[in-house]
């Protein structure tokens, strides 16, 4: 399909291309924004995969609600003002260069090895894997245990939230 | 609607072009419709009587605005970031415009059958936050920044409130897809979801209760999501001037004001489409059909906006503390009733 | 033929397809004589101060962290209440457990004051100044004769 490819190259070029505007702009809140570009990139191209769940719950959770945040800590810290980030090389740095080599090591691997020990779907199942009815029968009867978990993940979540937030030390 | 598309003119890209900008063709006379429905409502409510002058009783008045719109200057403040100020009302149009893909207008059209439906409505809805965002931003006007930060503050929080009334009616239906779920409501206005659904008369009046309830909610929540009245605090002209959009002036400012209305709409469609039968006709069979399908959808619609016009000229405006109570301490608590209850006398 | 995804492209093309026709229309149409005067920020007819890039309030942030959370949860529900007629009772069980966990949190966070919306507490001002003297004098016990 020349229209899929059409597709897929153009969003592939504004995703790469948001993400290194995202990594070069000065000025935080524009980085915010070009990521939320970038997040609305990556959506459609989870939806050129069929994987449709992840595309909505990327733009919802991503850009709809963590961007959303990320704006809020910008003002609350007022980042605005650029100048105010320094260029000297800091321990922090080198410790996020070194993961980011690590992610970057790892990916290589992943595209070298290729798709060995992934499970196999036709076409057909192919389609049926994105939807949300899906998702739903295997969450709910396969996953049951991680899904309840996960709960206990959000629960501690909150709990970190509001002692992250609170005003006075008591 | 596409199938007969189809027919006239083959199958070509232009198909799909006309299919997606027919609500386009809806919206415009709407938003010109509501214009002058909110002026004369709130007029004759307060025994005024607004437009006189522009035609016969003032109804060729919002073309009148429009064009004047058109040509006024438009300015971009220098202390502003331009890119960015110019950008947001395209961010604001497109996710309002966005949700009408998946909002099913009659029996024979919705934009886009997918399958996520509402879901969909509710994600893609993020694009116009993020354009309020960033109108409010990059205006770098203190009123604006201010009021798209509450804007903001209060579209996230009935966020909440609005998924979850919206989940009542999904669970009851088994399908986020509003063609889906308006066609489950078919039969007359007994099989209406706020009514219950159709369902075994027991079973349906169980329900009733919580689908009340939670129709009620969805429509408030989807009020404070346009923020309109009673949940106008982001555009409180007696404390920020305009809100977000006090530094937007000519066509941009039209844009956001088109927007807003469009954004009426889509709220009003979303609640009808879930709990009042969408499409369908309340008689049954009588009156049904493609054209009066799409009357039913419009009719519904005009009455909800018609309610939202009326609320705004009647009940004062909500402090910010009430507001975030209301959204955390009593809507999203009455919903997990809601949705709890209603999963019980679904699988019992 | 078009995916159902490609006609949402298409809508969202359609859209801003419009606001670009719009604000060509009007660029068109209409005059553009920019001067300083017209072009500063407004701040109710004063000379603008400062830049408006100022500093939030926490309370911004509590609440976008709050919805996030929730959010995530909404995410979990919406396949649940898909396929809910299908799983039935069992289903129900499962949500109720994960609801019931997550009910706790919210109400933590009920309790700890987090969902109130922070008001500041209004600083009356006080001025101290002498009282006269005649007041400050305290009325004289009235003696018993």
């Amino acid at each position: 399909m020349i229209l899929e490819s059409i597709v897929f190259y153009s969003l592939a070029v504004a995703s790469v291309g948001s993400a290194l505007l995202m990594v070069t702009r000065r000025n935080p809140v524009i980085a915010a924004l070009y990521l939320i570009l970038n997040f609305f990139c990556l959506a459609g191209l989870y939806l050129t995969l069929q994987a449709q769940f992840i595309a909505v719950i990327h733009i919802l959770v991503y850009a709809g609600a963590i961007m959303v945040l990320f704006l809020f800590v910008i003002m609350l810290l007022n980042l605005g003002d650029e100048r105010k980030l320094s260029d000297a090389i800091s321990p922090r740095k080198i410790i996020a260069g070194g993961l980011s080599l690590a992610l970057l090591l790892e990916l290589l691997s992943i595209f070298v090895t290729g798709t060995e020990g992934l499970p196999e779907y036709n076409a057909d199942q192919a389609l049926q894997v994105g939807t949300v009815e899906y998702i739903g029968k295997q969450l709910f009867t396969k996953f049951l245990f991680p899904f309840e978990v996960t709960s206990i993940l959000l629960l501690a979540a909150i709990i970190g939230a509001i002692l992250l937030a609170k005003k006075k030390p008591d | 609607m596409y199938e007969l598309l189809h027919d006239l003119l083959g199958d070509s890209l232009l198909v799909y072009v006309i299919g997606a900008a027919l609500p386009l063709l809806f919206v415009l006379p709407f938003a010109v419709v509501a214009v002058l429905l909110e002026m004369k409502v709130s007029a004759h409510m307060q025994d005024r009587v607004a437009y006189m002058y522009t035609g016969w009783h003032g109804v060729l008045q919002p073309v009148a605005d429009i064009l004047k719109l058109l040509q006024k200057e438009d300015t971009v403040p220098a202390a502003a970031d331009k890119f960015l100020f110019r950008l947001a009302p395209f961010l604001v149009f497109m996710g309002g415009y966005a949700g009408f893909a998946a909002l099913p207008f009659s029996s024979a059209y919705i934009g886009s059958n997918i399958d996520l439906g509402v879901f969909y409505i509710l994600a893609v809805s993020s694009l116009a936050v993020i354009g309020l965002m960033m109108s409010g931003w990059a205006s770098n006007n203190k009123w604006s920044l201010f009021g798209a930060m509450r804007s903001v503050a209060q579209i996230i929080s009935y966020e909440i409130p609005s998924a979850l009334s919206i989940l009542v009616a999904v669970m009851i239906v088994g399908s986020l897809n509003l063609q889906e779920v308006s066609k489950f409501q078919e039969g007359g206005i007994q099989n209406w979801i706020v009514f219950g659904g159709p369902m075994p008369l027991l079973q349906k009046l169980l329900l009733l209760p919580f689908t009340i309830t939670a129709f009620f909610i969805l429509f408030l929540a989807g009020i404070a999501e346009v923020n309109r009245t009673p949940f106008d605090l982001p555009e409180a002209e007696s404390e920020l001037v305009q809100g977000y959009n006090t530094e937007y002036s000519g066509m941009k400012f039209a844009i956001f004001y088109l927007a807003e209305f469009a954004n009426m709409f889509l709220v009003s469609g979303i609640v009808v489409s879930l709990y009042l039968g969408g499409w369908t006709s309340p008689f049954g069979d009588v009156m049904s059909g493609p054209i009066w399908s799409f009357f039913w959808f419009v009719a519904k619609g005009m009455f909800f906006v018609f309610l939202q016009v009326w609320i705004r000229w009647t009940l004062p405006r909500l402090r910010v503390d009430q507001l975030m109570y209301t959204s955390w301490k009593v809507l999203t608590p009455f919903l997990f009733v809601c949705i709890f209850a209603v999963g019980l006398i679904l699988v019992l | 033929m078009l995916t159902e995804f490609g006609k949402v492209l298409l809508f969202l093309i359609v859209g801003a397809m419009f606001v670009a026709g719009g604000l060509i229309a009007s660029w068109i149409l209409r005059p553009n004589r920019p001067y300083p005067a017209k072009l500063s920020s407004y701040e109710c007819g004063e000379e603008p101060v400062g830049n408006a890039w100022v500093r939030f309030n926490v309370r911004f942030y509590v609440i976008a962290l709050i919805f996030l959370i929730f959010d995530v949860e909404v995410v979990f529900l919406f396949p649940w209440a898909l396929v809910y007629r299908e799983l039935g009772l069992f289903a129900f069980l499962e949500m109720a457990v994960f609801l019931a966990i997550l009910l706790v949190g919210l109400a933590y966070v009920w309790v700890k004051g987090d969902l109130d919306w922070d008001k500041p507490v209004p600083q009356i001002p006080k001025i101290e100044r002498d009282r006269p003297a005649y007041k400050q004098q305290t009325p004289a016990e009235p003696v018993a004769v």
